[in-house]
């Protein structure tokens, strides 16, 4: 039972980090209807970003603003100088590009900061603390369960509360309408790929540190889980995307716990093909209201 | 003509190499409500599209209120005072009734007039205050048209670009649309563009139509003239 509860709270922790991942992911399904295969070399280099920010200066926090700032600034780049360019007439040429992206990047990261895992840092203490003699939660996990929880609820205030998320669906929504009634639609896109790289880049800063630390590929586990995560959430909903995500954390804690480490990208897999072939809609589609 | 409020000549416009429309010209004077008549496929969405940006035009002129409308963007024309309601209507369906609405004065600087431009609305279109929270997926078709009517008018336009609002609709309901339009032009000189398949209707609330047949424009007239030539009727409206 101990052990039950410890595995539970891991994997929630965890899980919350790819809810984040599926999170970025999502925004720019929504916004764009493409599925961000560079998300993750686009969060490893802001993560190293940040790691040159931190030992030049020593600051955590410094490096971890900068890191969101990159982001955000990547997602731009991205959108404007390349992603805009697509021809999207067929789904394959955004994934396609995309995945050109992740050689230029990882390549790139490779050339200027070696193909060796370079251990970080964390903020905070990751032994879990014992309550009753159970080992629960770090400060860690807590600082993870705070990160994730504003992001949430941010974007849903964002999305949901204000003019510029109005803006922002209307314009995935209906494009053609939207410019019709004043919303810069190009506007939009940018500033979904750039929340939603800010977002990527959170989660990559976020997970780095408890694996074995940075290196250009050390999202491309992560990407899966979150991608998986994206899906059984529905890829069109930041709901499912959250359920998403702790589905698939409580997964990876519970069979590497019970069964073994090695299993787990299976049971993920498993996952993935699973509902694919039951309910390719994801389990938080939004898709009937699309076909209505 | 001087002081009209569009003034479109010559516009040749398509999609890809062949054109669609061919030198089209025509007047909207302000508060004027001028008909847009033609067979399927002969160019009268393609006309509106053409005039709001959504297609570019390969030559010919248009100009709103005397300034030519040339590079502006599709974004900046509401601001002109500009609002085109797209064929099928163009409700976002995944919005709620009320964030489609707002979503039509989002852009003026006005909060004030925005917030009661939209208070008028609901009145106008009582069935839409009752359904304020709902999807735009969970109207009727009527109820759907209104919305789009509404949205466009929230902005306050001078000139309305109106693709096909009777489509789908009863009569009685498209009499009331147009009921509706001519009473808007009395209490606020709004101008329409109407482009319409339902030609009797159109041409009673009508002062002038535009007959388009394969992207040309082939009679140009007063509604009530149009109205009571039988050859043309015959040759390109079909009754
Ligand atoms: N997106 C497009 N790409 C290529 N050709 C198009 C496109 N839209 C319309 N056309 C062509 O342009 C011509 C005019 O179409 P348009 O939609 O303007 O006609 P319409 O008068 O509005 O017809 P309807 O009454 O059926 O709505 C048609 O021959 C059509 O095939
Ligand atoms: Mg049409």
């Amino acid at each position: 039972m101990d052990r039950f509860i410890y595995l539970t709270f891991d994997g929630l922790s965890r899980g919350l980090v790819y809810a984040a991942f599926a999170l970025a992911l999502v925004l720019i399904w929504r916004a764009a209807r493409i599925v961000n295969f560079a998300q993750g070399s686009m969060a490893v280099a802001a993560v190293y970003v940040a790691y040159s920010v931190t030992n030049a200066t020593g600051s955590y926090w410094l490096g971890f603003v900068v890191a969101l700032l990159a982001g955000l600034l990547l997602g731009v780049l991205v959108e404007r100088v390349v992603m805009r360019f697509v021809d999207h007439s067929s789904p394959l040429n955004g994934v396609v590009v995309a995945l050109g992206l992740v050689l230029v990047l990882q390549g790139t990261l490779g050339i200027i900061y070696g193909n060796e895992y370079q251990p970080v840092e964390t903020p905070f203490s990751r032994d879990a603390f014992e309550v009753g003699g159970i080992a629960m939660l770090s400060r860690y996990d807590l600082f993870v369960f705070a990160a994730v929880g504003t992001v949430v609820v941010v974007l849903t205030l964002l999305f949901t509360r204000t003019a510029i998320g109005l803006r922002m669906r209307a314009a995935a929504f209906a494009p053609d309408v939207s410019r019709l009634l004043g919303v810069s639609v190009g506007g939009m896109l940018t500033l979904g790929w750039a929340l939603a790289a800010a977002v990527g880049s959170l989660a990559g800063m976020l997970v780095v540190p408890t694996e074995l630390g940075v290196h250009p590929t050390a999202m491309d586990v992560v990407f899966v889980s979150a991608f998986t995560a994206a899906v059984v959430g529905g890829l069109d909903s930041p709901i499912g995307a959250v359920v998403g995500g702790l589905i698939v954390g409580l997964l990876l804690s519970y069979v590497s716990g019970y069964i073994d480490v090695t299993v787990a990208p299976m049971a993920i897999l498993a996952l993935l093909v699973l509902v694919l072939l039951g309910k390719p809609g994801g389990l938080f589609s939004s898709s009937k209201a699309r076909v209505a | 003509m001087t002081g009209a409020l569009l003034q479109v000549d010559g516009l040749t416009a398509g999609y890809g190499a062949a054109p669609v429309l061919h030198d089209v010209g025509l007047t909207v004077q302000p508060g004027e409500i001028v008909a847009v008549l033609g067979a399927n496929g002969a160019g009268k969405t393609t006309l509106l599209r053409t005039l709001s940006g959504l297609v570019r035009s390969s030559g010919g002129r248009v100009l709103f209120d005397g300034a030519d409308l040339a590079g502006t963007k599709v974004e900046h024309l509401v601001r002109r005072g500009i609002a085109h309601v797209p064929e099928g209507r163009g409700v976002v369906t995944e919005l709620t009734v009320d964030e489609n609405l707002r979503l039509g004065g989002l852009w003026r600087r006005d909060r004030a007039d925005a917030r009661k431009a939209l208070d008028e609305v609901y009145e106008l279109f009582p069935p839409l205050a009752q359904r304020r929270t709902f999807a735009g997926h969970q109207l009727s078709g009527g109820e759907r048209q209104m919305l789009a009517l509404g949205r466009a008018l929230v902005g306050r336009p001078r000139l309305l670009l109106l693709d096909e609002p009777s489509l789908g609709l009863a009569p009685k309901v498209t009499g009331q649309i147009m009921a509706l339009l001519r009473d808007l032009r009395e209490r606020t000189g709004l101008a329409v563009l109407l482009v319409e398949q339902n030609v009797r209707s159109a041409l009673s609330i009508a002062d002038e139509g535009v007959v388009l047949a394969l992207g040309r424009v082939v009679a140009r007239n007063k509604a009530s003239v149009l109205r009571d030539d039988a050859d043309l009727r015959h040759a390109y409206l079909g009754f």
